[in-house]
């Protein structure tokens, strides 16, 4: 389903990031972090929107020949990115949106834990586990 | 502007037919349309209608604009029709015709004609339409208004649709009425052309649905489809519709779309087959021609590929979107038009020759930007920037690939099978188009050129990129800039000119440092250590290699490179000695913990001190340093507290174990350089009350927060660090460090004292020096030197007089060396000694504590000084021992002291024990002691306490005298009293001294008392005064032996005036005649105050008056019952002149009255000696004075008194006791002593009964 799963801090640098195995994993990296200019970009157009009416999916970051980016946002600014395969015609939006929100899910179920430091790597491996269930399902 | 068009009596067409305008009425009438036609379609798309939609969509108001011609049975629809621009929508019949005879011979005819067709055709939509000329009426003169022309035709044509017949008067005059006739005509005509292009309208959309729901039956074709719907998007187009025209096209997109997915999933459509083959064109996408008719006719004969069909919907969305004015809708589209059209071929498997999509998605790229830009001005652009860069990175890519795909991008330039690939895609381009041939920029043109010739590449290449790169910059996609940046340099790499790729790499570099990218570092840090190879820049090469060779993303044999790319050059001879390249440490090992010994880091001069640091190795094989130094700074700080041996006592530190934290470099850096808050809240308040003037937070470290973010500082360059070059350094040499952690010992032996501050570490590789320049935490290590002291405390709280007590010495030796023979020699004080025992030990230990040795020294004592010899100890240690020493019980009683107990001033007495109640009285002995080390002596002042305090008392039984002494101990132990002692100090030998104590051993406790009675005999007439000295012996309860005899504590006191002169007895008796007093009645008080001894000399005083050897003494009594039992009736006092003789006796009778029933105690009697002022002369004038003042309170029942005087003493009682009294001199009176009266009937009481009558009943029970 997803090719890559990123979970990256406020101060934008990576707390999870993983990619299915058989791709470079680099390029997602490069991936991902170029997607950032458009998450920043759509946060500072969302502005000073209320909290609540706030949407936290951000959308399509923005599309490659052979990917789809999309980016989610929590609250507190820690950004989701997730990299699709454009060739991957199944996946709409509602689905990219319940796949955002089993993530944020479990972020949080990792923020939980008292023994994780915000702000460290996550390596919990419920979150690992999950990411690899979103990757797997279809593709 | 496109506009729709009517025709005449038939209708006709758009523009895509050029417009015909066929005007037609009958035969003879087409002079008449042809006069009417120019205003005729000027003033019809003069006034907008309102267009009513079917389904709901929301009405629109529209001018129709129509297009006239001649009417042909051909033109009319035949059934099945799928043109709508061709559609004739309303049919008019125009006649001039006003005579009826006319009529009926032709027109008739040929209208029913007209009309049969028109019902052949089942159209339904027609107008005839009347002329009516003013000239031609006149003409004809038999004409009946009611059978008008109009009429028939309305009579023979219009069956109840008598609106389908219209006059229009005098069309071509201008008149009101030509011009009323003209509106009703046109609104008739835009109603009717609307109505029936509403009907015909609905029924195309109908059956276009029918069509697409067809879509599933075999043999469906989507071209011919494409072809119906487009139709209905002219239509709307023509209408200005673009809104409704474009969702015609991105349905059609859509539904293409889906047929594609559907392919993919394996459902595919025949048709769909048809767009899978091979690609053969790649020219582009063509936007400037608002219909590509080409690719239109190409979908028309079903000839079209995938591209041609993308190209042309998309050409068709473009100029729609344009209309509307959203040309960043164009850009955003366009690109998911490309990214699409890729996707779909691969999905549909269409073979594609390599480099030829790459050619298209350039083209197309290319056409789109200039072709928004064509529309668009420049400011427009450059704030819609965000919309259209996304196309040119995409350009910029493309390009990228197809140059390295034909051999564009190598040094040597592009061989033969890259010439012909080339040539391949050149070829697929065709020939340009037309409409571009003459543009200089077009796609075409820059393609062709760009793959022409290496140089021609690289100035397209150069150009896009940095177009792309400065567009990203603009509107803050640095990442998305940096990234573009990374191909350049990869591409700069390729053309081997490292110097301009270095550039782009440290930029990207430096973003995904300050953003904690650890795969992208790793990557772009390979790029840069291969540049920086190129380039010859060691320093820099080095320390990227360094970090590469410890960076954990790479593999063993990458990391092992690098680490020998180190030592390789590590161990070539550098070409210039001495040369050093210093790089930090922190890549090539990590600094974790440190550990000094001694622990706690502070060494006294000459001391060894031995670091030990454990360095993790971040390098992949074992590296073998020449030398590991730790740099260290050196400071003198006076008055250091850590330098000093208290200190070193006191503190123990836990382990000595200093930690470094781990740094994780993959986190940004601006996570690890902010210090967290230091945050301290302030109050401020006012001097002068107290009252709170502000509060707040302050933030401690504002400096560190607010420090700008250094940003022109490359986080690559090893500039930052620098040698430090000490005079200081800790050396270890040849040591191999294996990968993960090491150990490494340094060993010093410290030389001056002062602080050591350990500053860099540095690992050095030949010239290859490794640095860290700061050492944090900080880490210090102190080297001292230190006087040698003396200190003499007690070990218990306080010192007690009288009994041994420990002291205990501790001699720290600092930098001296205690010898054999070298002694303490210390001054005596008088009342303190020091006791010496056989076998004295000390205990030796060093500075810190560590037990050295046991030692036994000599004390040896003389008259004035005692001499304690030492043991031989090594400089910083310490000697400790304990002596006993005993300070004598009591200093001799000072005067001051005798003074206060005296039993003369009891109130002052009473007053000091008080005071003293609380503490031990304390006696301070110095002692001076001469050091070995030093030529001065030191003087230790010690403290002792006296752990008891004596209260003495005179008790009176008549005239026999005791003397009670009360010991109280004030201290915490017990003691065992003996030998108690009270002797006359005077030695007199006819006083006599019996004790009434027990002679056995007495214990006091701590915090109580005993007492001691004598009684006081004498056989002559007793001395004034008595001096006596008490004497106790007292040990310590607990202890069963002492090896010394102990001082035995001694009291001395004096006792004055304590022989009885005046006996005083009171007594009461009932009224006559009773038993028992009672409440009420009067008692008489009897008063014998009784004189016992003969003149003493102690009564010589004032009051003595002297008669023909005859003696007396004025006294004065006072009658006082302070309890308030008795009621003194009449005078309570007098004076009395007492004869100064044995037996002498007077006698004082006074009435007084029970007030309560009961046992009650006598009222007091107390006796005062009577002193006269010293004039007696003025004291008698100034006692008569007093009786008038008196005279008021005088009772009544004045006199039994045997004396006038004592109304006068009566006064004088008053005034003795008060204030002065009209400043008059006064007699005065002085309180016998204690121990001169006695009182005999203290004690006694008297039995009172209540009186019968009384109603309440009091007793009172003492």
């Amino acid at each position: 389903m997803a090719v890559c799963v990123a979970v990256i801090a406020k101060e934008n640098y990576p707390l999870y990031i993983r990619s299915v195995p058989t791709e470079n994993e680099l390029k997602f990296h490069y991936m991902v972090h170029t997607s950032l200019d458009v998450v920043d970009e759509k946060i500072s157009a969302m502005g000073k929107a209320l909290v609540d009416q706030r949407e936290l999916y951000l959308g399509l970051l923005y599309p490659t020949e052979d990917y789809k980016v999309y980016g989610y946002v929590t609250n507190s600014r820690v950004k989701f990115v997730m990299v699709v395969d454009s060739s991957n015609t199944a996946l709409r939006d509602n689905e990219i949106r319940s796949m955002f929100r089993k993530l944020h899910n479990s972020y949080t179920d990792v923020m939980c834990n008292p023994f994780y430091n915000p702000g460290d790597r996550i390596q919990s491996r419920t979150f690992d586990s999950m990411v690899t269930s979103m990757m797997i399902q279809v593709c | 502007m496109l506009r729709f068009t009517f025709s005449g009596s038939c209708v006709c067409s758009s523009v895509i037919p050029p417009a015909r305008v066929l005007p037609r009425t009958g035969a003879g009438d087409q002079n008449l349309f042809t006069s009417i036609y120019p205003t005729l379609s000027q003033q019809l798309p003069r006034e907008p209608m309102e267009w009513r939609r079917s389904y709901g969509r929301a009405p629109k108001m529209i001018h129709l604009e129509s297009n006239f011609v001649q009417f042909k049975e051909e033109l009319l629809p035949k059934e099945g029709n799928k043109a709508l621009l061709t559609f004739p929508f309303l049919h008019i019949y125009w006649t001039e015709c006003c005579d009826t005879e006319v009529y009926k011979a032709t027109v008739k005819d040929d209208l029913t004609k007209w009309q049969n067709v028109l019902k052949a055709h089942s159209s339904v939509d027609w107008l005839i339409v009347v002329v009516e000329n003013d000239a031609k009426k006149k003409n004809k003169t038999n004409i009946l208004p009611r059978t008008s022309i109009v009429d028939k035709i309305r009579n023979d044509f219009c069956n109840k649709q008598s609106d389908r017949c219209v006059v229009l008067s005098d069309p071509l005059k201008d008149s009101s009425r030509t011009q009323e006739s003209w509106n009703a005509f046109l609104t008739k005509l835009r109603t009717l052309l609307l109505m029936s292009f509403t009907k015909n309208l609905g029924k195309f959309e109908d059956d276009m649905r029918t069509l697409r729901e067809k879509r599933t039956e075999p043999g469906w074709s989507f071209c011919e489809y494409f072809m119906v719907q487009e139709e209905l998007a002219f239509v709307f187009e023509m209408l200005q519709q673009f809104e409704d025209a474009l969702v015609q096209y991105d349905e059609l997109d859509a539904l293409f779309s889906q047929y594609v997915v559907n392919f993919g999933a394996g459902d595919g459509a025949n048709w769909l087959t048809f767009f899978c083959q091979p690609v053969k064109s790649w020219n582009g996408l063509i936007l400037r021609k608002p219909i590509d008719m080409e690719k239109r006719e190409l979908i028309q004969r079903q000839e079209a590929t995938l591209l041609d069909l993308r190209s042309y919907l998309f050409s068709r969305q473009c100029t729609l979107l344009l209309f509307l004015q959203r040309p960043w809708e164009v850009a955003q589209r366009a690109l998911e038009l490309l990214h699409n059209c890729v996707q779909e071929l691969k999905l549909l498997e269409v073979s594609v020759p390599p480099g030829a999509l790459d050619c298209w998605v350039f083209l197309s790229c290319l056409e789109v930007l200039q072709r928004i830009e064509g529309c668009c001005d420049r400011a427009q652009i450059d704030s819609n920037i965000a919309h259209t860069v996304g196309l040119w990175s995409y350009a910029t890519e493309k390009l990228k690939s197809l140059g390295y795909l034909c051999g564009l991008v190598s040094e040597k330039g592009p061989n033969s099978e890259d010439l012909n690939r080339t040539v391949d895609l050149l070829a697929g381009l065709g020939a340009e188009r037309p409409e571009t041939a003459n543009t200089a920029q077009s796609p075409y043109k820059k393609l062709k050129e760009a793959l022409s010739s290496v140089e021609a590449f690289e100035k397209h290449y150069l150009d896009l990129s940095h177009a792309t790169i400065e567009m990203y910059t603009s509107i803050g996609r640095i990442r998305s800039a940096k990234f573009v940046g990374k191909d350049l340099a990869e591409f700069y790499m390729r053309k081997k000119l490292p110097q301009k790729a270095e550039m782009y790499l440290q930029g990207a570099l430096k973003n995904y440092l300050a953003e904690g990218w650890a795969l992208p570092i790793t990557h772009t840090r390979k790029q840069l250590a291969e540049c920086q190879k190129h380039l010859g820049q060691i320093e820099n090469y080095l320390q990227t290699s360094s970090l590469l060779a410890s960076d954990r993303h790479l593999s063993e044999e990458e990391r092992k490179y690098f680490c020998r790319e180190i030592l390789n050059f590590a161990s070539q001879q550098p070409a210039s000695p001495g040369h050093k390249i210093v790089l930090p440490m922190q890549s090539f090992a990590q600094l974790r913990d440190l550990h000094f010994t001694p622990s706690n880091a502070v060494v006294h001069v000459g001391g060894v001190l031995s670091v030990e640091i454990t360095v993790c190795s971040q390098m992949p094989v074992a590296v073998h340093v020449e030398q590991i130094a730790i740099n260290v700074h050196f400071s003198i700080e006076k008055n250091n507290y850590r330098k000093t041996a208290e200190w070193l006592t006191k503190h123990k530190t836990s382990n000595g174990i200093i930690n470094f934290p781990v740094e994780t470099s993959p986190f940004p850096e601006s996570q690890n350089s902010l210090p967290a808050l230091e945050l301290y809240e302030t109050f401020e308040r006012s001097p002068s009350d107290n009252s709170l003037n502000t509060t707040g937070i302050i933030c401690k470290n504002v400096h560190m927060l607010l420090r700008r973010q250094e940003s022109s500082t490359s986080l690559e360059t090893p500039s930052g660090v620098a040698l430090e070059d000490g005079a200081h350094v800790l050396k270890c040499s040849s040591v191999t460090l294996e990968p993960g952690a090491n150990t490494i010992t340094f060993r010093t032996q410290a030389k001056e004292p002062g602080t050591y501050t350990l500053r860099q570490l540095c690992a050095s590789l030949g010239p290859v020096w490794f640095v860290l320049p700061h050492i944090y935490p900080l880490v210090q290590y102190d080297v001292y030197s230190q006087e040698p002291q003396l200190h003499v405390e007690p070990l218990a709280d306080s010192l007690l007089a009288g009994i041994p007590q420990k002291v205990k010495f501790t001699v720290t030796t600092g930098h001296y060396t205690v010898k054999n023979g070298d002694s303490l020699q210390l001054s005596n004080a008088e009342a303190m000694f020091i006791l010496c025992h056989a076998e004295n030990r000390a205990v030796i230990s060093s500075n810190t504590r560590e037990k050295a040795s046991d030692a036994s020294f000599r004390v040896q004592s003389s008259d004035k000084v005692t001499s304690i010899s030492l043991p031989a100890a090594p400089a910083y240690h310490m000697i400790e021992f304990e002596l006993e020493v005993l300070s004598l019980p009591s200093a001799p009683a000072t005067g001051g002291e005798s003074k206060m107990l005296g039993m003369t001033e009891p109130q002052r007495k009473h007053k000091d024990t008080q005071k003293a109640a609380h503490c031990m009285a304390t006696t301070d002995h110095k002692v001076s002691i001469d050091c070995p080390w030093s030529i001065y002596s030191t003087v230790i002042a010690l403290t002792f306490s006296v752990p008891f305090r004596t209260r003495h008392s005179l008790l009176s039984a008549g005239t026999r005298k005791y003397v009670q002494v009360c010991v109280q101990n004030l201290s915490e132990l017990d003691f065992q009293l003996s030998d108690s002692k009270l002797v006359d100090t005077s030695g007199s030998t006819d006083l006599q001294l019996i004790p009434l104590n027990t002679t056995s051993q007495q214990h006091i406790y701590s915090k109580q008392s005993v007492f001691f009675v004598w009684e006081l005999k004498w056989t002559r007439e007793p001395p004034p005064s008595l001096h006596c000295q008490f004497s106790v012996g007292f040990s310590p309860a607990s202890e069963e032996r002492l090896s010394i005899s102990l001082k035995p504590y001694t009291y001395e006191f004096q006792v004055e005036n304590f022989f009885t002169l005046y006996n005083v007895k009171a007594e009461i008796l009932p009224p006559v005649g009773t038993e028992h007093c009672k409440t009420g009645s009067l008692c008489s008080l009897e008063v014998s105050i009784t004189r016992l001894s003969d003149l003493l000399e102690v009564d010589k005083d004032e009051a003595l008056t002297e008669s023909d050897e005859y003696f007396s003494t004025k006294l004065m009594y006072e009658v006082v019952d302070n309890s308030s039992n008795w009621a003194v009736c009449g005078k309570s006092s007098g004076v009395i002149s007492m004869p100064v003789a044995a037996q002498a006796t007077h006698r004082v009778h006074m009435e007084v009255m029970p007030l309560f029933a009961g046992y009650l105690p006598l009222p007091d009697v107390r006796l005062f000696k009577y002193l006269p002022h010293r004039s007696a002369h003025s004291s008698q004038l100034d006692a008569d004075s007093w009786i008038e003042n008196d005279s008021l309170s005088v009772d009544k029942q004045v006199d039994d008194q045997l004396d006038s005087s004592s109304l006068r003493s009566r006064a004088s009682v008053h005034s003795a006791t008060g204030s002065e009294h009209k400043g008059l001199p006064m007699p005065r009176l002085q309180a016998l002593p204690p121990g001169q009266v006695f009182n005999s009937s203290t004690g006694t009481q008297i039995l009172v009964i209540p009186s019968k009558d009384d109603h309440v009943l009091e007793v009172s029970v003492t």
